[in-house]
């Protein structure tokens, strides 16, 4: 069965990620911790690959794989996932809790799960491994990572990067969420000399960009264009919290759930900015 | 040690498209030519990068690869620990670890080369299972077992030049089973690896000193540890002695203990094990284990006080 490559549909993408921010804000009136503002960073970066760029035949299945290394984020996959139908509402509503699968950090072997992750910088070097074994085994499949800036100082990260384009991998795109916060603070202040990033991509052997995460037309038209003759990296700028005024490069967010009061607000706000 | 497992990964190799090799800048030289002119495409070297290594052997294995990570045993299991955790036994994947040089192997290069407590690192990691054999043929039959296991493996491998100990084993090698290497009755000794060796020696003396035959056992598999087995040994001789080139902090010797309380067992048992030290001392690997009284004479004579 052939796959073929989806169009991308910017309102509808929208739609979605509003929906998704307003069922995410849902979950997490039911446990105390989410990474929320984690999610809602790249929440665009995910739609937009698994809907617009992963490839699929008429069953839905897709060649592609995604990974994503921020694990913390993870309720931007589950989401995305929910409404590919990959996992059931009632499974997303257990989310953390006994009898549930779906967790703070995805695990391997769950549905629409390729990878466990959560502890930072093993996504990169696992994507490499497969996308290696795609090019021996001669499978025509494409790895997209979902990295975090925070997770970039890991350096198990940049060992990653100097191996991929020196083993010839090609077919991979690792996207960098650059919401420029991490647990303790802004990730420009606390290891400035972490930008100017694409430049030190270029300079490990990649193909790279940055581009404003949240425009759903960006990340697909720059992905899409991939030359093809490096790995992709894209410093993808983004706001940690989109979405919900409070929550917008606030530390606490990184962690926290809203409380019922935090809650209605950010319901309220992301309904106006929708209609508005 | 390192010869044999070229040797036979060609052939593994040869016999199936998924096995592949990832080294981090360390590899058996002039042994491994004819796997990499073979195959080319299934030797990869990532520089001394030990994260990426076990890392990209995770992704090998998520696409139904069958990958043997190699390296210095310190270096293949210490610097990528969270990676052999997470990636490898978290998720359960078929990546084989070889560490060369396990023990004190590399004497001289110091303590920055000592894998001394590397049994106990990867015995308390789920799903990991530990292959040390203790010659040329064990390994051969180890590597074997590597390339059809389903789970993480830590091949614990000697250097170079081991010699042959298990040619006339009344038992054959078989993957989570003690093994009888030598018969004998009343007292038996129990080891693996390189270490093996000194084992032996400490029998011939104390068949020559004591009169008798000491059987041996090869405990190759020291995870899944056979337990069944060691506590069969506890119960048929009168007296086991255990001999690891490994900190006494949970390697076999501390295990069999254990094993030995728990099923009763009435046998004298003695214990040798490195201490739980550094070595800053220089020499030959034999004189480092002396250092630390594993010498079949000073084994002798604590045995026999």
């Amino acid at each position: 069965m052939t796959a073929i490559k989806p169009k991308l549909d910017a309102a509808a993408s929208r739609t979605r990620c509003w929906q998704m921010r307003k069922r995410i804000l849902e979950v997490s009136q039911k446990i105390s911790a989410l990474h929320i503002a984690s999610a809602y960073s790249c929440l665009e970066i995910v739609d937009t690959i698994y809907h617009s760029l992963m490839r699929r035949d008429s069953t839905g299945n897709s060649p592609d794989t995604f990974i994503l290394s921020k694990g913390h984020g993870s309720m931007a996959q589950y989401a995305v996932l929910e409404q590919l139908g990959v996992i059931k509402p009632e499974e997303l509503d257990l989310y953390c809790q006994p009898g549930g699968k779906y967790a703070t950090h995805p695990d391997y072997r769950l549905p629409g799960i390729e990878a466990s992750t959560g502890s930072l910088g093993h996504g990169l070097a696992l994507g490499i491994g497969m996308a290696l074994a795609d090019n021996i085994q001669k499978q025509d499949r494409v790895i997209y990572v979902v990295l975090s800036d925070g997770e970039m100082e890991e350096g198990s990260v940049w060992e990653a990067m100097l191996l991929a384009p020196s083993l010839g991998v090609k077919n991979i795109v690792a996207v960098a969420d650059l919401n420029d916060f991490q647990s303790l603070g802004q990730t420009s202040k606390i290891l400035p000399n972490f930008y100017p990033f694409g430049e030190k991509a270029r300079a490990f052997g990649w193909e790279a960009h940055e581009i404003d995460g949240h425009d759903p037309q960006a990340v697909h038209d720059t992905i899409a264009a991939r030359r093809g003759d490096k790995p992709m990296m894209i410093g993808a700028r983004t706001i940690k919290g989109k979405g919900v005024s409070y929550m917008e490069n606030v530390p606490i967010w990184h962690y926290r759930s809203p409380n019922p009061q935090e809650y209605q607000q950010g319901m309220d706000e992301l309904n106006s900015a929708y209609h508005s | 040690m390192r010869d044999t497992f070229s040797r036979i990964l060609y052939q593994v190799a040869k016999a199936d498209p998924k096995i592949c090799i990832v080294v981090a800048d360390i590899s058996p030289a002039g042994s491994m030519n004819q796997y990499r002119e073979e195959f080319p495409d299934r030797f990869m070297n990532v520089g001394v990068a030990e994260q990426a290594m076990i890392g990209f052997c995770a992704g090998l294995a998520m696409r139904g690869m069958k990958p043997f990570a190699y390296t210095i045993a310190t270096f293949a299991l210490y610097r990528p620990f969270e990676q052999i955790r997470v990636d490898l036994c978290y998720q359960n994947l078929p990546v084989t670890v070889v560490g060369i040089g396990g023990g004190v192997t590399y004497s001289v290069l110091g303590g920055t080369h000592h894998a001394q407590e590397d049994i106990a690192i990867m015995s308390a990691l789920p799903n990991m299972s530990i292959l040390a054999p203790c010659d040329p043929l064990e390994a051969e039959a180890a590597t074997w077992v590597c390339a059809k296991h389903q789970g993480p493996m830590y091949l614990r491998m000697g250097k170079a030049g081991e010699p042959v100990l298990t040619a006339n084993a009344p038992d054959a090698f078989q993957f989570g089973k003690a093994r009888c290497i030598k018969a004998g009755s009343g007292t038996a000794v129990l080891s693996y690896g390189i270490i093996t060796k000194m084992t032996l020696e400490l029998v011939a003396k104390i068949e020559q000193e004591q009169g008798g035959q000491v059987a041996a056992y090869s405990i190759h598999t020291i995870k899944p540890l056979d337990q069944e087995g060691i506590v069969s040994i506890l119960q048929k001789y009168d007296r086991v002695i255990v001999v690891e080139e490994h900190s006494s902090q949970a390697g076999l010797a501390m295990q069999t203990k254990a094993l030995a309380y728990e099923s009763g067992a009435k046998c004298k048992l003695h214990t040798f094990s490195l201490q739980d030290q550094f070595i800053h001392f220089y020499g030959s690997h034999g004189d480092l284990l002396k250092q630390h009284g594993l010498h079949p004479e000073l084994m002798y004579q604590q045995i026999y006080a």
